[in-house]
């Protein structure tokens, strides 16, 4: 990791952050990584003013629909989530057992042990030998391997009553030189997550980074925690969120450029954090949702930018069709849950009928086979429910993460665009001075003329600014979607394999139940 | 060969008479009655009723009828009003043919073809279809099983109306119930479960018919649950399986978007997903066939006899007060024949009942015993034939996919 650059003193408003970048171009090193370096705070604040703050302080991930380029046929859209407001309900009747049966309890119980169990689960962190084909990336030396497993566990409720919260255990296991211990652990709390986010975003995405997105807020599950409900959907809430944070951390520690932020090393080493106050008024929110309605005056923009540009533009739709049928795919697997809930609970239902009736027959021996057969009806309840957990922990949830992926993805597109319009605007500005200054040679004004002159050179910087920005964002761009889709394809292919070979194992012993059954039924007369 | 509202002929016999709930219907030459086809129109049911006998009632020894549904009600009731048979489970009547649901869900469709795929709308319609024709199929066992239950009885299978409903081949001009006819009936039930709630409280001297009214009363009531709660059980699994075509759907879009291998691993699932959810469906339509038609049977089954209990109860207490009235009339020394002659009226009716009932009684736990151990071994099996199938399915896409990566 490369040093950290002098601080520069805030720029002013309206002139864009071009001063860490300028700084840059004078070294004008190639190594993506270190384009970031030196976005510290200055930044933030600087857009800050310029965002809109007077804004309702609406948190980052509120209800609201922000999306925009959604198919209109989709009911609940978020700008960066998925979930209605029932996400809590999904388990009401399921008891607490879930929790500990789900596939995620392996990373859970043991955040220390081999990377593949809480690593190999989603992005594996271990495995970014290979650099990328060499046909998209000039820079490939940060593609170094690195060992590094982070797991989120033993959620614990502190306090009482409205103030209180969950803490979660993060624990790291690292042979990277940057970090002080090999292992160690600190204990945060969600709004730390969104804190980290935020602060990743700020510094980031407006070069083009695909930075991962936090769970949502929900004030629902959290409210229903809070009062203490001791039942399986609060635990269920919290099973759900802790698994969703040790997936978002694990995609920040996977990202190359982001394990190098200072921010993520102190949200994983350092042990008392300060207090990401009001996660809400922070510049991450404004800004985000600044992106998302400047991507709405973007998408309806038909401007071609260039002949290189064919390859943004098809990327982007199919980045959108895909988020479109992810949406519709969530959207079945959630109403399979509900479906498997239902067999769930009428399965336990007809079973204590079956019990009964076969209580009140007189045959001795059908008597028995119906008791038997009540006891399959129950087993099954049992192997629905778990089935049921396996539909939502490890698909509807794979696909609600990807389904806010692309949401980010999609911004990192707009930003580029952003930065496209940024250089056009400079252009034609600069067009304008020269035009003035055509006229002042003209009526022969030399004191106007000089400050004209003056105007066109700081204008022409300007254009060659914005023009290595937005060829540096492009490069950016490229580099993050092509890693993005590769992590993807892993991701996706792990995970359904998981999930078949749960269905497998349900089938197993499904067969097993009913040979079982068989010969009482044979039994009978 | 049975056409329908759908256009499609599709063979009717495969399953019909493996759908048989009651086991006990022998095989006897005399007589033999079975639906050899059904044709299903807009708003009816035609079924053709085949007869083999060799018994001399009738003019030939193979013939065949058309009936619809509203027939078989009236030969049902016949039975009923007759006071000869006052001492037998009467075999109960099939239900009415169904079909308003898959219609329903039929308009449905067709309302909502506009905002599906082309792929989608055909695989519904599919499945629509599927769904009409196990309907079909289902109503079709048990308007025979009734028939068969008829033919089975020593004493039922000579009725007149029987043989009038097998052999004349003309429309028998039973009109459906009329409003009024429908509010007497209405009335009519009113008054004796009313009655039969008085009934059921005198107590039995005899303690086989006690034990069974115990006994049938319980069973009664508990099979009225179970069936409920089975049907439940499997709209849930039908509406999973639904879910998991729908999920086959989505992947399939998702898996033709591009060529990339993600997208090829996506095909690759959505086929098997299709697959699997075919098996599903048809877990449900069996479980359906053979445990919540089975309970179904028999709800209705221990509600006839039931019924013969109270028709046994009501001889009973006429008996019981026609020996009051006639100690009375022997006191006052007034009508003392007409009472004598009226007492042993009630008295034999009663004691023809009980002699019937008794066997009627446990020929249906015989029949019972018989039914539930066919249909729950058909049941485990096919149970075990499926899962087997999909873990099959699973092990080899499992084995496929993992090689692939």
């Amino acid at each position: 990791m490369a040093a950290s650059s002098p601080r520069n003193p805030p720029p002013l408003p309206g002139a864009d952050n071009q001063d860490p970048l300028s700084e840059m171009a004078d070294e004008d090193s190639d190594e993506g990584e270190d384009i970031f370096v030196g976005n510290s705070n200055p930044v933030a604040e600087s857009f800050q003013t310029d965002t809109a703050n007077g804004e309702e302080p609406a948190d980052l991930f509120s209800e609201e629909e922000i999306s925009t380029t959604v198919n209109s046929s989709i009911t609940t859209t978020k700008s960066n989530g998925v979930h209605s407001d029932n996400e809590n309900d999904l388990f009401a009747e399921a008891s607490v057992e879930l929790s500990m049966e789900n596939p995620s309890t392996i990373a859970r119980e043991n955040p220390t042990t081999t990377a593949k169990t809480s690593g190999a689960e989603f992005t594996p962190s271990r495995t970014q030998t290979q650099p990328k084909s060499i046909e998209q990336l000039e820079e490939d030396k940060d593609e170094d391997s690195f060992d590094m497993d982070v797991a989120v566990t033993n959620p614990e409720k502190i306090g009482d009553g409205m103030n209180a919260y969950i803490a979660y255990k993060v624990s790291t296991r690292t042979t990277l030189p940057m970090f002080k211990n090999r292992t160690f652990s600190v204990w945060r709390r969600f709004s730390d997550f969104l804190g980290l986010y935020e602060k990743l975003s700020v510094k980031h995405s407006l070069n083009g980074c695909i930075i991962p997105p936090p769970p949502e807020k929900s004030i629902v599950g959290m409210t229903k925690v809070k009062v203490g409900k001791e039942d399986s959907s609060s635990a269920d809430f919290v099973e759900t969120r802790r698994a969703a944070l040790e997936r978002y951390l694990q995609r920040v520690v996977c990202h190359p450029s982001l394990l190098q932020d200072p921010d993520v090393r102190e949200f994983l080493e350092r042990d008392e954090l300060p207090r990401a106050v009001g996660t809400h008024t922070l510049s991450g929110a404004g800004f985000l949702k600044m992106i998302n309605r400047a991507s709405d005056a973007v998408s309806k923009m038909t401007v071609k930018i260039s002949d290189s540009d064919a390859w943004f533009d098809n990327k982007l739709q199919e980045v959108e069709s895909e988020e479109l049928q992810l949406r519709k795919l969530h959207a079945v697997v959630e109403s399979l849950v509900n479906h498997r809930k239902e067999l769930c609970g009428n399965t336990a239902v007809f079973a204590k009928s079956m019990a009964m009736l076969g209580n009140s027959e007189d045959n001795t021996a059908l008597s028995r086979a119906l008791s038997q057969l009540a006891e399959v009806e129950d087993k099954m309840e049992t192997l629905h429910q778990e089935q049921a957990a396996s539909d939502f922990f490890i698909l509807a949830e794979l696909l609600a993460d990807y389904i806010r992926l692309l949401g980010a993805v999609r911004g990192c597109f707009e930003q580029r665009m952003k930065t496209w319009q940024r250089w056009q605007e400079a252009q034609s500005t600069l067009q304008k001075k020269r035009e003035v200054e055509a006229k002042l040679l003209w009526a022969n004004k030399p004191d106007k003329l000089q400050q004209a002159k003056e105007e066109i050179t700081e204008w022409e910087g300007k254009v060659t600014q914005y023009e290595r920005d937005f060829d540096r964002i492009s490069v950016t761009v490229r580099k993050e979607f092509l890693r993005f889709e590769k992590e993807k394809s892993k991701d996706f292919k792990s995970q359904i394999v998981k999930y078949l070979e749960s269905l497998l194992q349900s089938q197993q012993r499904l067969v097993k139940f009913w040979e079982a059954f068989l010969p009482e039924a044979k039994a009978i007369g | 060969n049975t056409g329908n509202e759908w256009g499609t002929e599709e063979p009717l016999k495969e399953e019909v008479t493996g759908l048989a709930v009651n086991v006990d219907l022998q095989t006897d030459a005399t007589l033999q009655v079975d639906i050899s086809d059904a044709l299903s129109e807009r708003d009816k049911v035609k079924f053709t009723v085949h007869t083999k006998s060799t018994l001399p009632n009738f003019k030939q020894n193979e013939f065949s009828v058309v009936r619809q549904h509203e027939e078989f009600i009236w030969l049902h009731d016949s039975f009923v009003e007759n006071e000869e048979y006052a001492g037998y489970i009467i075999p109960p009547a099939p239900p009415r043919p169904d079909f308003d649901a898959s219609r329903e869900k039929l308009q449905k469709l067709g309302e909502g073809e506009g905002s599906m795929t082309k792929e989608e709308f055909t695989k519904m319609k599919q499945e629509l279809e599927a769904e009409y024709l196990a309907i079909f199929k289902k109503t079709v066992a048990m308007h025979e099983v009734f028939l068969c239950r008829v033919a089975a009885h020593p004493v039922l299978r000579k009725d007149m109306n029987f043989h009038v409903f097998l052999e004349y081949n003309q429309d028998l001009s039973v009109r459906g119930k009329n409003k009024r006819e429908k509010m007497e009936d209405f009335f009519k039930n009113v008054v004796k479960s009313a009655d039969g709630v008085l009934v059921a409280g005198v107590k039995d001297v005899d303690d086989f018919f006690e034990h069974e009214k115990t006994f049938l009363l319980e069973y009664h009531n508990r099979v009225k649950d179970a069936s409920s709660k089975s049907d439940r059980m499997i709209r849930s699994h039908k509406s999973a399986a639904d879910d998991i075509n729908r999920i086959a759907s989505t992947l399939y879009t998702l898996g033709t978007q591009d060529s990339t291998d993600v997208c090829k691993f996506f095909l690759k699932v959505s086929e098997l997903f299709e697959k699997t959810r075919k098996i599903e469906a048809r877990v449900a339509a069996d479980e359906d066939l053979k445990l919540a038609d089975l309970l179904k049977y028999y709800l209705r089954e221990s509600q006839a006899a039931k019924d013969l209990l109270y028709r046994r109860g009501r001889a009973l207490v006429d008996y019981e007060n026609a020996n009051k009235a006639l100690d009375k009339a022997r006191a006052k020394n007034k009508d003392v024949l007409q009472a004598e002659t009226s007492q042993q009226v009630c008295c034999q009716k009663f004691e023809k009942i009980s002699e019937s009932a008794k066997q009627e009684l446990i020929d249906f736990k015989t029949r019972r015993v018989a039914a539930f151990r066919k249909n729950l071994v058909e049941l485990a099996e096919l149970e075990l034939k499926h899962a087997k199938g999909n873990l099959q399915l699973l092990q080899s896409c499992v084995g496929v996919l993992k090689g692939d990566t």
